[in-house]
């Protein structure tokens, strides 16, 4: 089947939280490393910190900001779905869950500025 | 020809599983549905196309079909609303064996009804009065959204999940299940919940609500999963599962 059947907003949610789920993932062991560096020594750490305030870096920090909400206002959603009386106005629900994604990042962005 | 604006290329899928898109050129009118489009091939260019149609008012849930990548009622979807720079795809439903050019085999389909335990299940004994049932109560409300089901497939050729597992019951089944646990006078409620929540039930939807879009008549399968979900959870938790 072509991608036009999946071309509806509760698909688009689901994806999202399947990737958003796997970068996170793949990101926690790398963030429990950096944390390590502080038992190797502090000289370790800061070496780490001054790497890590480059642009690029701060930008894909919102961007993890940005996934990690993403997933968490995705997971309340599914929790509501399966746990709560069903509610029509799915569609809506995924909006808000990714316009407060969006807020959160934005928020996060405004703190590095 | 009456009511004739301009001309369709119409790509229809020819063969069984292995076959190729073949392009018709047909005559576009006004108010015509996919269904006429693929009527007028088999009778007017090409006999031995074949597929499958009924009542033709959206009653009987015969002629669903895949249009431009996504599963319909042919009989009741209109060409202006699909059609793509004068331009259509039709194809045989996803999910389920193809027979012949349009038309699948539904066999699959229907069994998993069954395995669902789909049908009524009265009480070992009679009852001795008619059954009572508030049209207002909740549980009423539920079986009455979840019971126009017309079986054409569409959702469950819509389903991800049942194209990455086979053995899933799908939308279709898992919401017939719904609406008899939510009737007060069937009795097989711990079976049925028990055949809902195996590997190939209910926990395995991942409310892409994909059946939820496509249903032609707007129900909401993924509604009575979710339902079921918290039926057998709660089952579960009791100790009735």
């Amino acid at each position: 089947m072509s991608w036009r059947n999946r071309n509806h907003p509760t698909f688009w949610a689901f994806l999202v939280h399947r990737l958003s789920g796997i970068a996170l993932t793949l990101f926690l062991p790398f963030h429990f490393w950096t944390l390590g560096q502080a038992i190797a020594g502090e000289a370790a750490l800061d070496g780490f910190l001054r790497w890590a305030e480059q642009p690029l870096v701060k930008a894909s920090e919102v961007v993890l900001v940005v996934l990690l909400a993403a997933h968490l206002f995705g997971g309340l959603r599914l929790l509501a779905l399966e746990f709560l009386p069903w509610r029509d106005g799915q569609k809506s629900l995924v909006a808000l869950g990714g316009a407060l994604s969006l807020v959160v990042g934005l928020a996060f962005l405004l703190n590095l500025a | 020809m009456p009511g004739q604006v301009d001309a369709l290329t119409v790509s229809v899928w020819r063969g069984a599983a292995a076959g190729r898109y073949v392009d018709y050129q047909v005559p576009h009118r006004t108010s015509q549905t996919v269904l006429d489009i693929v009527t007028y091939i088999q009778r007017r260019l090409d006999p031995t196309l074949s597929y499958r149609f009924s009542c033709r008012v959206g009653v009987c849930g015969s002629c669903a079909m895949t249009v431009n990548g996504v599963p319909r009622w042919t009989c009741r979807t209109h060409v202006d609303r699909v059609a793509k720079d004068r331009k259509l795809e039709i194809g045989p439903l996803r999910n389920l064996p193809v027979i012949k050019d349009l038309a699948t085999d539904m066999r699959a389909f229907f069994d998993k009804w069954a395995r669902a335990k789909g049908q009524f299940q009265p009480p070992a004994t009679p009852a001795a009065d008619f059954a009572r049932v508030d049209p207002a109560s909740a549980a009423r409300r539920e079986a009455d959204a979840a019971i126009e089901c017309i079986g054409c497939a569409v959702c469950y050729s819509a389903c991800d999940v049942v194209a990455w597992n086979p053995d899933y019951l799908g939308p279709a089944a898992l919401n017939r299940a719904w609406s008899l646990v939510n009737d007060v006078r069937d009795a097989g409620g711990a079976e049925r919940l028990a055949a809902v929540s195996g590997d190939a039930g209910c926990h395995s939807c991942h409310s892409h609500q994909a059946c939820a879009e496509r249903c032609p008549k707007q129900l909401n399968p993924t509604a009575a999963i979710a339902g079921l979900k918290r039926a057998t959870l709660k089952a579960a938790l009791t100790g009735a599962l």
